[in-house]
């Protein structure tokens, strides 16, 4: 790792195809800052994403990535970081990706705590299908495939997190760039699974869930006396449905990443040239 | 007594009838006796029929046949279910104080032992034994020395205390006792040899390689019958600096084994077929990023949930053709116990060569069967591993465009590109599922897409220029009739063959492990009068892609009730074919 990194070595030479003003640009910038201020490179930085808006992240940015398929970037990631623990692994996902198609891999992912981010470009709606109803939708919004309303409840992400036995919960929005920088980097900081829900507004299909409206709604934990190591508080914050959080809602400091509990100890790529010193023993255990 | 010697324990499934008969089974390979086992088993933890049989002898026994000679009962059941295989000199031996045993006929001319199981293993220290009070009765019958199941006695119990290991070897002697006393001698002599042998059976072999080769991350899904992989590698792959996971599902399982491979591990997932169908869609992001993953698939019936806990060979059409798009892979399909164990490692060294998954494609026969082996068969020191194209800070340069970008997806003239492992200096690039260029970024160029497909298709030229994808051959290379087969069949026809060729038939048998690419057959059919395709399938898998290989009619012998092919089965099946004209079988 050089400490000359600067976020922008993190960028690629390739055009986001984003829609101008979308949330997204603003989620990405955060994430390099973030990766970039924790003294990361390029070199040693693994990003995963899903499908979807989000997933089109690895290609905008510069650093060794899978784009997968749709809802499994998770465990992509998990498979990264526990095969080399050395590596920075980041996962990107967006509402659809994360909480629909991946919400099972979600849960177990936050209960595994592998040392990883997970940063989710939450719009509340599907962009890149051009505005269907996601799992965070608010129950009366109207789109292509629900004319009434979703009529169902939204997901509540942060809350699922938690009943899930998450170490690390906060939830950002993407137009206020130094504070979701420095909530990524906490995330990134963390030992074990960091999950950032990042609001990130669709400007084409979303005409509810907007800046505006975020602006408006989003009350920053750092104004208030929230104590995110205190779990029934950030339980509350969380449940609560009138209001849109800003900063760690939650933070275990006794977090030990799951990698770390099974003992996994340096990069599994390096193997002998044959079969390992001992496997003899492997056999003689079947006389 | 015959050569060989055919024995079971069976009863209702939370019996204990797996470890009795492992027991049994590793008292005879200690004493020097090759062994091969199977199971009879259902899908439930309790109750239904269930049976572990024993075949053994002092030459190497390859498949299980239609004769049982001992048979211990736990059920009336029992009885009933092996009624065809029992004979005039069969041995069966049951506990008739129990209630539910009381008016057991016993079928034919057998001889019927009743040993009071429960009673005796009481008096030696508790009912639970009572099994190991049969398997003295077992020793006294067949006249094997006791001192051998003492010693396996001792492997199975040993960390449950001496006094534990000395009330089962106390309950052994009951039972050899009691048959001593009561019905006298009999007639067989077990014999026994210095030799060594090992006994495992096809997951462990698999698991086994994969450590040898240098897997070190494996995850996995718990599903019958590729969960015995999984469990293998608990705990053994750590003290090699490895690690499995249990996944939340299958699609998370091969997912984090992507995930592991990208970052430079060799990494697996073994499961078998409705588990197989969930990784599909990552099987084909695994191909298109070129990931090197060895996928394993442990058949059992299909379709759907099918039958978890019986044998087929259904699933060679989806390792071959599954997935959309079209997908270079390899697939192989090892025919031995001890071949699960050279063909993973193979898996392994193929997948890194040409960064392609690798389907290892096993089944439910080979799977629980257990088999003796020399441990030489699985010397270590034969291991080589090949990682092909991996490149380091010092090689990078070479593969860098004017931008200073690493061309993950350089399009080779062997069609396998540089790679480097993430941490790796100037080496940071994408990968994804989509079309993409060299620099593994997304396009809808068309030249570039054609670039691309070629280039991954042309690793499957190369590798069958660069390896040996052939047979295994077996009886008279001159013979008219030829009979193919792939995966765990090779056994039972092998020792088909025997039978065959004491009837005056000559046969020439190929084994063939590898499903795509496979060795040109066109020769071998072309120089056969009859050519038989055995496979437990319904529908000929095998012998449709051989068909379309050589634009020839092939006959086929099919096997899709759950039960693996027996030798004698088999041999009758040929002669069958061998007198229907070709038109008339299917």
């Amino acid at each position: 790792m050089s400490s000359d990194v600067r976020f922008t070595d993190f960028k690629s030479d390739k055009q986001p195809t984003w829609c101008p003003g979308c949330g997204d640009f603003g989620t990405m910038n955060g994430m390099m800052k973030a990766l970039a201020e924790t003294g990361n490179d390029p070199d040693n930085t693994f990003i995963v994403a899903g499908i979807g808006c989000s997933g089109k992240i690895g290609t905008y940015m510069h650093s060794y990535a899978l784009h997968g398929v749709h809802g499994r970037a998770l465990p992509v990631g998990i498979g990264v970081k526990m095969a080399n623990p050395d590596l920075e692994v980041m996962v990107s996902g967006g509402d659809g990706d994360g909480y629909s198609i991946g919400a099972g891999h979600f849960i177990h992912a936050v209960r595994r705590n592998v040392d990883m981010s997970y940063v989710v470009m939450d719009n509340r709606i599907y962009g890149l299908t051009k505005g269907q109803a996601s799992p965070t939708s608010r129950e009366d919004f109207e789109t292509s495939t629900s004319p009434d309303g979703p009529n169902q409840p939204p997901v509540n992400p942060k809350a699922l997190a938690l009943a899930s036995g998450a170490t690390f919960i906060a939830q950002s929005f993407s137009s206020n760039a130094q504070r979701h920088a420095e909530i990524v980097q906490k995330a990134v900081e963390h030992d074990g699974f960091g999950f950032v829900n990042v609001y990130s507004p669709c400007v084409t299909f979303n005409d509810v869930d907007t800046y505006d409206y975020f602006r408006d709604a989003i009350v920053d934990l750092d104004e208030t006396d929230h104590d995110p190591s205190d779990r029934d508080q950030a339980k509350d914050k969380i449940l609560e449905s009138e209001k849109e959080y800003m900063g760690v809602l939650y933070q275990n400091e006794d977090s030990v990443p799951f990698e770390e509990r099974e003992g996994v100890e340096g990069s599994m790529a390096e193997i002998p040239d044959g079969a390992p010193e001992g496997a003899m023993d492997l056999v003689r255990e079947f006389y | 007594m015959p050569e060989d010697l055919n024995w079971a324990i069976g009863g209702e499934a939370g019996d204990g009838i797996d470890s009795t008969g492992k027991i049994f089974a590793q008292a005879l390979s200690r004493a020097g006796r090759h062994v091969f086992t199977s199971k009879d088993f259902a899908s439930r933890i309790r109750g239904g029929y269930t049976a572990y049989k024993v075949r053994t002898s002092v030459d190497r026994v390859e498949s299980v046949v239609d004769r049982l000679d001992i048979l211990i009962a736990l059920t009336e059941r029992t009885i009933h279910e092996n009624e065809d295989e029992l004979h005039e000199d069969s041995v069966i031996i049951y506990d008739g104080e129990r209630s539910t045993m009381q008016d057991v006929e016993v079928p034919g001319d057998a001889t019927a032992l009743e040993v009071p199981l429960k009673r005796l293993a009481e008096d030696a220290g508790g009912a639970i034994m009572l099994n190991v009070v049969a398997l003295g009765a077992a020793c006294e019958v067949t006249g094997f020395p006791i001192e051998n199941l003492d010693e396996s006695l001792e492997k199975r119990f040993g960390d449950k205390g001496e006094a534990i290991v000395e009330n089962n070897k106390k309950a052994a002697r009951k039972g050899q006792n009691y048959v001593q006393e009561e019905y006298g001698e009999f007639d067989y002599d077990m014999e026994t040899t210095d030799e060594d042998y090992v006994l495992l059976n096809g997951d462990e072999a698999i698991g086994m390689g994969a450590i040898a080769a240098g897997c070190r991350f494996y995850a996995g899904y718990p599903i019958t019958p590729a969960t015995d992989v999984m469990e293998y590698m608990t705990g053994r792959v750590d003290q090699f600096g490895g690690k499995v996971v249990q996944a939340e599902d299958e699609l998370s399982a091969i997912n984090m084994a992507l995930g592991a491979a990208r970052a430079g591990a060799r990494a697996m997932t073994a499961t078998s077929g409705p588990g197989i169908d969930l990784m599909t869609e990552t099987f084909g992001l695994v191909a298109t990023s070129e990931t090197p993953l060895v996928i394993c698939d442990v058949m059992r019936s299909g379709p759907s949930t099918g039958m978890p806990t019986k044998q087929e060979q259904g699933d060679l059409n989806m390792t071959l053709y599954g997935g959309h798009g079209e997908i270079p892979r390899f697939v192989v399909a090892p025919t031995t116990v001890s071949e699960c164990f050279w063909k993973t490692v193979e898996a392994f060294n193929l997948a890194e060569k040409y960064q392609t998954p690798v389907f290892l494609v096993s089944d439910l026969a080979m799977a629980v069967t257990e088999q003796t082996f020399s441990p030489e068969t699985f010397d270590m020191d034969e291991v080589e591993i090949d990682r092909g194209k991996v490149v380091d800070e010092n090689e990078i340069d070479t593969w860098l465009d004017e931008k200073g970008r690493f061309q993950a997806h350089f399009a080779a003239a062997d069609g396998v590109s540089p790679r480097a492992f993430p941490g790796t200096t100037d080496g940071a690039h994408m990968t994804t599922g989509l079309e993409h260029d060299e620099l593994g970024r997304r396009t809808e160029d068309t030249d570039v897409r054609i670039e691309q497909v070629d280039k991954r298709q042309r690793k499957v030229e190369t590798a069958r220029e660069q390896e040996d994808f052939d047979y295994r051959e077996f009886g008279d290379p001159d013979a008219d009739t030829l009979v193919i087969s792939w995966g765990s069949n090779e056994g039972a026809l092998r020792e088909g063959l025997t039978l065959l060729e004491e009837d005056g038939y000559d046969v020439r048998f190929l084994s063939v492990p590898y499903i795509f690419p496979r060795p040109d057959l066109s020769e071998e059919i072309e120089a056969a009068e009859d050519v038989i395709v055995v496979e437990c399938n319904a529908t000929g898998q095998f012998a449709d892609v051989i068909e379309h290989d050589v634009l020839e009619r092939v006959q086929r012998i099919n096997k899709y009730n759950g039960v693996r092919f027996k030798a004698d089965e088999l041999a009758t099946e040929i002669k069958q074919t061998l007198d229907t004209p070709p038109e008339a079988t299917q």
